[in-house]
């Protein structure tokens, strides 16, 4: 080790994986809908998806991802919850790892809900 | 990139439940689902809470399962890793309120705890040195190295109050400052892994569970003194801690944080393992520092002090695992972040071992000042089967008993000190009323003797009359002029001996004398155990009246000490039994087995 520098570039790759062991009250959350339902209609690469997004973002202790289970509409999945502290909750539906970026981008950092892909566009 | 961690305690606690196992048969399940690439499985430290391992967390959650068995994993992994339901059924309980699962932080056992030197235990993999990097691991070093002078460093653990967390006590800032005084062509840095006290595993916790932590303090102390070489005297009863700070030291060097010129800076510090044999004398320092140089373990009068002359006649520092374990965390935060926390003259936290006669057995660490009561009766979940609390034990075998009217003192050295028991080194042990306390004293010194090395009379000769004393009075043939010969002769003990061994060896005694002289007394003059252990004070009767004649007693006696009598009682069936007091050898066998509660003891 011969510099400050050195220990900080290891100390920022290793940091995603330690801080999904903290638990932090203030945290945003994204829960993805894992059961049968959702894990059929691909629910897993989204949720890998989110992982790795936020992970490149360097987000991973600010937000975590975890997995829930049916929340009823099945003929939707798969489906993600995003619980902002103080915000009201956001339900995006029919979700695929391709719209992961977006809705990363959009409403976890700028803060913009991304309403084409929420349940309101789908069921009006 | 992992979704999940699932965290399994890799401590000797969870490890002799088995919990090695049930991280293979997790890793197994998890390939067998396909999740080997989103779910990751770090073996960690200890968590502490003992009493319920083996122990697994999953987070993102924070699921927390306790007594894990090898059978539930299937469905942990099915359910919860897969489908995300977490498993309720098989969660601590305590973290379960209503069907909703709240935090392990707010649960009693780690609500009113503040780790410091535990911040990693039960976090990272203490086998991974980019975990301890990625919180904020030789940061500390690195911040010293580059930016600060000894004498600053030296400063700023003087100003954060920490003191020795070994037992005695004395401010770590201050011997360093003697250490880093003393020229010399080669100085040395030690630390003290050598815990010997029974029921105390703090400083094992630590080496297990955040190997790193130790390693970079004694870095930050070497550039502080002036030191290049380091020794780390660990016994070889922790094969664990052993292994794990051995992968520490190895993987330290391949990243060049021990070695030459450590980041760019011209400091040289490396360290080495010595084994110890288990010897208790072997903690104490200069003793330590005899052993390491393979000679054998026996202290040596002080001055000169190891400032001075230690480790091969060379300026020596030599701290304790714990102490160690904060350096860091003071150098990061500023010592008036430590100063804040704790009372006004121990600063900081404190970590003790809970055991015996409690709910929580455990590992729990505790700002200063925290009462012994909140510990007890909050942390550790109380006494279990309903009993009463008599006494808490603190510092070992140089300790002594503290009773319950002083429950509501705050923690600190000098409050120990005050009432006559020490801090120690954290070994906490509780104790409730089925617990004589002549007994105590007298395991203690048994202790003692064993591990007395022999080299200085009032502790070789001393503590062997003090245990001959009390093992008359356990017998009942004590006296009451005893008790006063015995009180005499534990201060000449105190005075006389050449270590802190010998002039710690009659504290057991002293603060037993001191606050439960009523109990010496009733040995010596009633004859009589009122806590109904010592063996030769007691007596089981049947009483004759109660008794239906089964004769199961009569069976289970290993010494055929109970026959038939002629008598039977009115409403009996048959004939009720008796016991041959001059065969009885106590065992307490006929009166476990007894159904009607005929039996008694006095």
């Amino acid at each position: 080790m011969k510099s400050l520098a050195e220990l900080q570039a290891i100390r920022d790759k290793a940091r995603a994986n330690v801080a999904l062991r903290k638990e932090n009250p203030n945290a945003a959350r994204v829960l993805v809908g894992m059961a049968t339902c959702g894990i059929a209609a691909g629910a897993r690469p989204v949720l890998n998806a989110f992982v790795e997004e936020i992970a490149k973002r360097g987000l991973s202790d600010d937000i975590v991802v975890t997995q829930t289970g049916c929340i009823g509409i099945c003929q939707y999945e798969p489906v993600v919850e995003i619980e902002v502290p103080g915000e009201e909750k956001v339900t995006y539906v029919k979700m695929s790892p391709e719209r992961v970026a977006k809705v990363v981008n959009d409403h976890l950092v700028n803060k913009n809900v991304v309403t084409e892909f929420t349940i309101g566009a789908y069921t009006e | 990139m992992y979704r999940s961690n699932v965290l399994v305690c890799g401590g000797t606690g969870c490890t002799s439940s088995n919990s090695l196992k049930i991280v293979d048969r997790l890793k197994e399940q998890i390939k067998e689902n396909g999740l080997e690439n989103e779910v990751n499985v770090i073996t960690t430290g200890c968590f502490g809470l003992c009493a319920l391992g083996p122990i697994m967390v999953v987070y993102p959650e924070g699921s927390f399962y306790s007594m894990v068995k090898e059978e539930d994993i299937p469905e942990i992994v099915e359910e919860h890793l897969l489908k995300g339901r977490i498993v309720t059924r098989l969660l601590y309980q305590e973290t379960v309120e209503n069907d909703k699962i709240k935090s392990l932080n707010k649960t009693a056992f780690y609500a009113k705890q503040k780790r410091v030197a535990l911040r990693n235990c039960g976090v990272i993999d203490p086998e991974k040195i980019d975990d301890y990097i990625a919180q904020d691991g030789y940061a500390a070093l690195g911040k010293v190295l580059t930016e600060m002078t000894p004498e600053q460093v030296i400063q700023t653990i003087l100003d954060s109050g920490l003191r020795g967390r070994g037992g005695a006590g004395f401010p770590t800032g201050l011997k360093w400052k003697f250490a880093a005084a003393n020229d010399a062509d080669q100085k040395y840095v030690c630390c003290n892994a050598d815990e010997g006290d029974p029921g105390a595993f703090m400083d094992r916790s630590v080496l297990e569970g955040d190997p790193h932590s130790v390693i970079e303090a004694m870095a930050i102390a070497g550039y502080a003194i002036g030191a290049t070489k380091g020794r780390v005297y660990v016994r070889a009863e922790y094969p664990i801690a052993v292994k794990r700070l051995q992968i520490a030291i190895d993987q330290a060097r391949e990243y060049g944080l021990l070695g030459k010129d450590i980041f760019g800076s011209g400091f040289d510090f490396d360290l080495e393992l010595r084994l110890g044999a288990g010897a208790f004398v072997c903690g104490e320092e200069t003793a330590l520092m005899t052993s390491i140089e393979g000679k054998r373990g026996e202290p040596r009068p002080r001055p000169p002090f190891p400032a001075v002359k230690g480790l091969y006649q060379k300026p020596t520092i030599l701290n304790n695992v714990e102490t160690y374990a904060n350096i860091a965390q003071i150098i990061l935060n500023g010592p008036e972040w430590f100063a804040s926390m704790g009372t006004e003259k121990s600063k900081g936290t404190k970590v003790f071992a809970l055991g015996g006669k409690i709910n929580h057995t455990g590992l729990v660490e505790i700002p200063m000042g925290t009462t012994l009561r909140e510990i007890v009766f909050e942390i550790g979940g109380g006494i279990p089967n309903g009993r009463k609390f008599k006494a808490a034990q603190t510092g070992g075998p140089s300790g002594g008993c503290i009773p319950e009217e002083h429950l509501d003192i705050p923690i600190d050295y000098d409050n120990l000190l005050a009432i006559g028991s020490m801090m120690g080194s954290g070994g906490l042990i509780v104790m409730d009323d089925t617990t004589c306390m002549v007994d105590i004293a007298k395991f203690f010194l048994e202790f003692t003797v064993d591990e007395s090395c022999g080299k200085c009379t009032p502790c070789r000769i001393g503590t062997k009359r003090l245990l001959e004393m009390l093992e008359k009075i356990t017998t009942g043939m004590g006296s009451l002029e005893m008790i006063d010969e015995m009180e005499e002769l534990c201060y000449f003990i105190k005075a006389n001996s050449l270590c802190g061994l010998g002039q710690t060896a009659p504290n057991p005694v002293l603060s037993t004398l001191r606050y439960f002289r009523d109990e010496y007394i009733a040995h010596v003059v009633d004859k009589k155990c009122p806590a109904g252990v010592c063996k030769d004070l007691l007596e089981y009767n049947i009483v004759k009246d109660s008794c239906y004649g089964c004769g199961m007693c009569a069976k289970k006696c290993p010494v055929a000490a109970i026959s038939v009598t002629d008598y039977t009682a009115p409403g009996k069936k048959k004939p009720a039994y008796e016991i041959d007091h001059g065969k009885c050898i106590k065992c307490g066998a006929c009166m476990e087995t007894c159904k009607f509660k005929a039996i008694t003891k006095s």
